[in-house]
């Protein structure tokens, strides 16, 4: 397959330059990339890498503010830095195609699908408007979405995430590219629908023999799809091996690490027994509603001193909002709360500050839940001086505590602003302001997922060293079962608001499972190259879209 | 559709409840004018028995709640009373008026509309060269001058110096509509310069603003031309503010005139309210006053209709 005459795409020493601070800044320091016709090269690395961004650079394109400052870019004998931007765009959509990680943000919502897939093929001449549908429904069919010849007529918002993601790899077929660069395209998805696109995607490109960049942050993902792995660090190329050989044999130390982080463990905790053991949470039959919609139905569960309970399910399955009802935010309609075995009120509004104090949030988007213009010793500080009373020079040395705590020097941090802080850091912060309160029971909301997995582990290795230091009960709510595995006590599956399975880890680990669960379970990618593949044999091709799609 | 039409509804209900609020704060704001009207009315040599007499007849020894009632029950039936200057009915002295103004309004808003929104698409496209610059330069530098004076020098340029159209657009009843338009195209040219640059900054911002979105990007990608990104990707997701700016121009068009109308001697409404004020015609004022609450209220209704219409995710419901 290598043969020198099959190279589709060559980059040379490709060095790519942002605009941050009034000046100039490479950010990609000379990468060397080589492809072949019909080769799947994957590129992992954690964020600011420059994974999209070399993506990006192998159409000839560079964001607003980033620009191609050096090397060679040839793709099928044609040097795209020097061509000018009108055969550049000729290129796009045409021989080289991209699907971008959020399907739902990339499509337009003005605009029907298939008007948007048939955009590159009429505007190219390739087909006319009519042959253009009839191709894109039979893609669509290809990819296995359900009502072909109709779901193109829908707008963006009236079609499921899953969905999307397959029709904009349909899209990125329509005029039949050489070559697909894949950014991060089931990031945003869950588990069992993540299966489904990994599937459609890996089925088309071979059916096709296209070459595909495929950019991810998942080894696990980038194992299933792609025939050779780059690893990226900052700008820089780590190495690049074929995927068996890089799975099973990584040379440099930072990939080591990088196939590392899935092994932190903490020992699992059982619930204490006795007539004394009281939940410091629990949960009684408790339904929720959004309006008209029922979003939780009888949902119970307990939640004892020092312990983690997971809460996993798929997007949209109830667990935030149960997080939401045991807060106070959002009244259930039906069941009640109990905290230490004293019955709350409903409402946040109606509970003491003592009954607020105890129950404490972190959320998944630490950039969005603090506020940027406030400096970190007030944004700690706050809850500090709300529920603890603590003034002046007390209260300052609680901050530097606190901060103490969570592994940021005080003398550094103190009075700095959230924006200056990296991902991990203002999680860190996230958590300091939830421990500033003294709370007994913290509501972990997807915590790590928006991390890159070094970060992520970091932070479940402070939350661990926390919850040993001050006995705190943690509610985990996650769809990611890697991380439930290394450090939940005990695990609560949701699925469409109601409790499917619930039990100490180990037991829920161990089949027999509900179905739900199994699925859940079985749908977390594994290193081992051929587990896609044994897995759509063990499920049998044809109803993994509609598992998902339920 | 239903559900559009509930949510039209709606807001028609709550532009109604804005307004009748407003009709509170017009006629008790009146009220607090100092000094009795019978008294303006009747000069300073009239004898306290015939003021007396008048404020009787006018019904000014009614509580200001009944009396304000008894209004609101003539306005609804287009009933404003009378003038209290000219004993003519006060809706036969709007009516002409406003609908004078409204001509000049539509014929000002016709030019203004388009190439407002055509320019801020071609700036848009043209973004940071020397082109939007100079767009930007003269459209601020129209912005920031008062009416008034590009009235005047308007008049100076194309009708004193040229003698391309009258510099008074009065206005007479046995006129063509194309003497009719020559002889307002001054006020209303006056009009377009205000108005334009404020929609069509809007224009340019709203597009603009949408230019970093992923379905952006995703079109580059797709090799679409970039004219093509900004007006068949762009435009129609930034309509909810642009409808917005055009139905706040719009309005002002109709209630922020009077400086225009005085430059030009329009006959239309602003000058009405200006001499009903100078002559404590309260009446009149009142009058004025309610329709230009109206109008705002019935645009601003009809831009959030816009908006909802131009919204697909509205349009198409799951």
């Amino acid at each position: 397959m290598s043969s020198k005459k099959d190279v589709l795409l060559k980059i040379t020493d490709l060095r790519i330059e942002g605009f941050s601070d009034e000046e100039w800044i490479e950010i990609v320091h000379g990468v060397d990339l080589t492809l072949h016709k019909g080769e799947v090269l994957g590129l992992i690395g954690e964020s600011g890498a420059g994974k999209s961004t070399i993506g990006l650079a192998a159409m000839g394109f560079a964001r607003d503010g980033c620009r191609i400052s050096g090397g060679s870019i040839e793709f099928d004998g044609m040097e795209l830095t020097t061509t000018p931007e009108s055969d550049l765009r000729a290129l796009r959509g045409s021989r080289i195609a991209y699907v971008a990680q959020s399907a739902a943000a990339s499509f337009n919502p003005a605009h029907r699908i298939i008007d948007q897939h048939t955009e590159a093929p009429i505007q190219y001449r390739i087909q006319k408007r009519m042959e253009a549908q009839e191709d894109a429904m039979q893609l669509y069919e290809r990819l296995r979405l359900p009502n072909p010849d109709e779901i193109g007529f829908r707008y963006p918002h009236q079609v499921s995430g899953g969905q999307l993601q397959r029709a904009m790899t349909a899209m990125a077929m329509a005029c039949r590219p050489d070559l697909i660069i894949f950014d991060e395209p089931t990031t945003a998805l869950d588990v069992t629908t993540q299966i489904e696109v990994l599937a459609a995607i890996r089925d088309i490109v071979d059916q096709f023999n296209t070459a595909a960049i495929y950019i991810t942050h998942d080894l696990a993902v980038v194992a299933q799809m792609a025939d050779t792995i780059k690893v990226l660090l900052k700008g820089e190329e780590v190495e690049e091996a074929p995927t068996e050989e890089m799975l099973d044999n990584p040379k440099e130390e930072y990939t080591k690490s990088l196939w590392a982080v899935r092994s932190f463990k903490r020992p699992q905790k059982r619930r204490p027994t006795g007539p004394d053991a009281t939940p410091i949470v629990s949960v009684q039959g408790i339904d929720a509603a959004y309006g008209p919609t029922k979003v939780l139905d009888d949902v119970s569960f307990d939640i004892y001193p020092g312990m983690t309970v997971a809460v996993v399910g798929e997007s949209g399955s109830g667990k935030s909002t149960t997080a939401r009802c045991i807060t106070g935010l959002l009244p259930p309609t039906k069941g009640q709360i109990l905290f230490n075995g004293e019955v709350m009120p409903p409402k946040y509004q109606d509970r003491t500050k003592e009954q607020l104090r105890q129950a404490q949030m972190i959320y998944q988007m630490a950039d969005t839940a603090l506020n940027p213009k406030i400096r970190i010793s007030e944004i700690i500080g706050r809850p500090a001086q709300f529920y603890g009373g603590l003034k002046g020079a007390k209260l300052k040395s609680r901050v530097d505590e606190l901060l103490d705590l969570i592994e940021l020097e005080p003398s550094k941090f103190y009075s700095r602003y959230p924006p200056e802080l990296s991902g991990g850091q203002k999680q860190r912060v996230g958590i300091a302001r939830a421990l500033a309160a003294n709370p007994s029971f913290i509501i972990c909301d997807e915590v790590t997922s928006a991390l890159d997995q070094l970060v992520a582990e970091g932070i479940l290795k402070l939350l661990d060293r926390l919850q040993q230091e001050f006995n705190l009960a943690y509610m985990f709510i996650t769809h990611d079962l890697a991380t439930v595995r290394s450090i939940a006590d005990e695990v609560v599956v949701i699925q469409r608001g109601k409790v499917v399975e619930q039990g100490p880890k180990d037991e829920m680990f161990t089949p027999p499972h509900h179905p739900y669960t199994d699925l859940l379970l079985s749908s977390v990618p594994e290193m081992d190259p051929n587990w896609l593949t044994t897995l759509l044999e063990e499920r049998g091709v044809d109803d993994i879209g509609e598992a998902a799609d339920v | 559709m239903g559900d559009i039409l509930r949510l039209v509804l709606k807001r028609l209900g709550l532009g109604l409840l804005t307004l009748f609020v407003v009709s509170i704060l017009i006629f008790f704001a009146v009220e607090l004018l100092p000094g009795d009207i019978a008294q303006a009315v009747l000069g300073q040599s009239a004898t306290p028995e015939t003021v007396a007499a008048l404020r009787e007849q006018m019904g000014l020894n009614q509580p200001a709640v009944l009396r304000y009632l008894h209004w609101l029950a003539g306005a609804l039936t287009g009933d404003f009373g009378v003038s209290l200057v000219s004993g003519e009915r006060v809706t036969a002295a709007i009516t002409g008026r406003f609908i004078n103004t409204l001509f000049l309004a539509t014929y000002a808003a016709v030019i203004a509309v388009p190439i407002s929104i055509i320019l801020g698409v071609i700036v848009a496209l043209l973004r940071n060269t020397l082109f939007d610059r100079v767009a930007n330069v003269l459209t601020l530098t129209s912005i920031s001058s008062p009416e008034f004076f590009l009235g005047y020098i308007l008049i100076l340029y194309l009708a004193v110096k040229s003698n391309y159209f009258p510099a008074i657009a009065s206005l007479s009843g046995d006129m063509t509509f194309a003497e009719l338009l020559q002889r307002t195209f001054l006020p209303a040219l006056t009009l377009v310069l205000v108005v334009t640059a404020h929609m069509m900054r809007m224009t340019r911002a709203a597009i603009i603003n949408l230019l970093a979105s992923p379905y952006i990007e995703m079109a580059r990608l797709k090799g679409v031309p970039p004219w093509r990104v900004i007006v068949k990707h762009a435009l129609p997701n930034a309509w909810a503010p642009i409808i917005n700016v055009v139905a706040l121009n719009l309005a002002y068009l109709i209630t922020g005139v009077v400086l225009v109308e005085v430059v030009f001697v329009y006959p239309g409404i602003g000058q009405l309210l200006v001499d009903a004020v100078a002559k404590r015609d309260f009446p009149i004022v009142q009058a004025c006053c309610l329709i230009f609450a109206a109008t705002f209220i019935l645009l601003n209704l009809a831009a959030d209709v816009g908006a909802i219409l131009t919204n697909p995710r509205l349009r198409h419901p799951k």
